[in-house]
């Protein structure tokens, strides 16, 4: 017989969530040069991102974080706080939510959606390190990424389609057409839906 | 690490109890088809006939009232698929009572299944609860009409452990006309359950859930009743479960049944106590916290608690670390988006489901691995609550600090 327990999750993973790293102490983060906070507590995911900025270089020198969640929200906000050390404000704002499950070894697909807002808060703080140095102009707005290439679908059509009321898969391509032609883009699209409908309506 | 190893998902699934162990060890050696008319065959319909008696004596049924199925599952698919035939040949009369009442907070099992008959044309109207967990009574009385054949409600929660009264829910359905399913997985074994004092036309348990072996259920069907198989093609528990008994898991199931008339009684007083310290040092040891289920009306061994601004499945993962097996009603541990539906239908908001844990204790559970919980879980809960956005300057629960 088996022994025993492989847990769900990865030992790199595992061992994030034992021992997170940078996890901001107190609740003060006057100290921190840019802060974001994204997600809510009835979602079940809420995390914040402050970090520290060698304002000549542009360069993060350190990022403490909290996060409202599970195993893999937690582990994946501590291993996005190590991996953005000493990078610039740029390559930090480029971190991709596969980026952070790649480094944490792979995620469980149901489990994807729970790392997709420690990214998100980074840039959240970033945004909010430019807007408090009147840097305005380099303040940028979440970047749209094409789904669906062949009617030129982006994430963002498919967030303003889910607030708009698209609740299914049907209802999302009726009103944006996407996947109408090659459909391989469906997955994706689920899983962005799924993601929305979740962010929003908590569903 | 050297910890202790303490097992609280007993609402889950139990271990064997040893007797039920030595009994299915010796109930290897029987092989013969109970069908079968040499010796081989008359031992076990012999053991598998014993059995019924068991466990239809523990339930008050006749053991003619009693189909051994796969699972509790199993049970409750059977009952609910017998309201939406689509011929008025098998059970005449219910074609016109093609309408099914039950309740928010039935196992997947029943809701699934209700779902999928909705979709076959049955008519389906899902109960609900008050914040312990309770069923309306009032509200069941104003559903229930003509076109009702069937009202399933679940004698115990399992999440939740709250109790509804079923007696009561069956003379109101009864009086209406309509027949009384109650699933009682989680009740038979651990609440003195008498299916004529009930007064059910169709009761649900199973074996895994009262220290006998997973894969075996049963379904007290009572006479007279109409009937129609979920599984056809045999003449197997008088031809209403087809397939070939399961002869070890049916001995198994009559062994845990035996062993739950003598014990029961006062394991039931014993892990109210236990509860009791459990419930009072959670309280006392740990803010911002909320029980969820009926205060008195719930299963002995069973607690559920929910922690502000913690998240279950990392409670749960933290515990399990600490050698501690609990569950969670939390959506990121169910695979879904969505937390407890048992827990949302009691009304409490969705950061409260998914922060909630499930403690069901059982009758190997005891004071010192109580007492272990209490030490770890308030450390385990502050340790997450420190990381946790819920209590930074504007968070939700700073003001509760």
């Amino acid at each position: 017989m088996l022994q025993a327990g492989e847990w769900a999750y990865t030992e790199k993973l595992k061992e994030h969530f034992m021992s997170p790293k940078n996890i901001l102490q107190g609740d003060n983060t006057d100290d921190f040069d840019g802060v974001g906070m994204e997600g809510n507590l009835q979602c079940g995911d809420q995390m914040l991102v402050a970090i520290k900025v060698d304002k000549d270089k542009e360069v993060i020198t350190d990022c403490k974080w909290k996060t409202y969640g599970c195993a893999s929200a937690i582990a994946s906000t501590s291993i996005l706080s190590e991996m953005v050390k000493g990078m610039t404000l740029d390559q930090a704002f480029h971190v991709s939510p596969k980026d952070v499950a790649k480094e944490l070894g792979g995620l469980p697909d149901h489990k994807i959606h729970c790392s997709v807002l420690g990214d998100k808060a980074l840039r959240a703080a970033i945004n909010n390190f430019y807007s408090r140095n009147g840097m305005d102009d380099k303040v940028k707005e979440e970047q749209a990424k094409i789904v669906c290439q062949c009617m030129n679908i982006t994430d963002h059509d498919i967030e303003e389609a889910v607030l708009e009321g698209a609740r299914t898969y049907y209802e999302l391509q009726e009103r944006t057409k996407l996947g109408t032609v090659c459909g391989q883009c469906k997955d994706e699209a689920e899983m962005l839906l799924e993601k929305f409908k979740h962010i929003h309506f908590g569903a | 690490m050297g910890h202790m190893q303490v097992y609280f998902d007993n609402n889950a699934t139990t271990p064997l109890h040893p007797e039920v162990k030595k009994e299915l060890i010796a109930g290897m050696e029987m092989f013969g088809n109970p069908s079968s008319m040499h010796g081989f065959g008359r031992e076990a319909r012999a053991n598998v006939e014993d059995a019924r008696r068991k466990v239809a004596d523990f339930i008050g049924a006749h053991e003619h009232e009693i189909v051994f199925v796969g699972s509790g599952s199993e049970a409750n698919n059977t009952v609910l698929s017998l309201f939406v035939c689509g011929t008025s040949q098998c059970i005449p009369g219910t074609r016109m009572r093609s309408t099914i009442i039950t309740t928010k907070i039935e196992h997947p099992c029943v809701l699934e299944t209700s779902e999928c008959l909705a979709h076959r044309g049955a008519n389906v109207k899902f109960l609900d609860v008050d914040r312990y967990g309770k069923v309306d009574l009032d509200q069941l009385e104003s559903m229930l009409g003509d076109d009702v054949g069937l009202v399933s409600v679940m004698m115990a929660n399992n999440e939740i452990g709250t109790l509804q009264d079923i007696e009561t829910i069956t003379k109101i359905v009864h009086e209406r006309g309509a027949y009384m399913h109650t699933d009682a997985v989680q009740a038979v074994g651990k609440v003195p359950v008498d299916v004529r004092k009930l007064g059910v036309d169709f009761l649900t348990m199973s074996g895994h859930k009262i220290y006998g072996p997973k894969g075996i259920g049963a379904l007290f069907v009572r006479k007279g009743i109409p009937y129609c198989p979920l599984i056809r093609g045999g003449h197997q528990e008088r031809g209403r479960r087809a397939g070939t008994e399961n002869t070890l898991g049916i001995l198994g199931l009559g062994k845990a049944v035996e062993m739950r008339s003598i014990e029961m009684a006062a394991e039931e007083k014993r892990l109210m106590e236990l509860k009791g310290i459990l419930k009072r040092g959670i309280e006392e040891k740990i803010d911002d916290i909320h029980f969820n289920g009926h205060p008195e009306d719930s299963l002995a061994g069973t607690l559920n608690v929910s922690f502000a601004g913690a998240e279950g499945e990392a409670i749960l993962l933290y515990l399990d670390l600490a050698g501690i097996a609990v569950s969670t009603g939390s959506a990121c541990a169910s695979g879904s988006l969505d937390p407890s539906h048992v827990l949302l239908a009691t009304g409490v908001d969705a950061e409260t489901a998914h922060g909630s844990i499930r403690i069901s204790m059982g009758r190997e559970s005891t004071l010192e691995e109580v007492e272990y919980l209490l030490d770890v879980l308030p450390k385990t809960i502050q340790r997450i609550r420190d990381m946790s956005t819920a209590y930074i300057k504007g968070g939700c629960h700073v003001a509760g600090r």
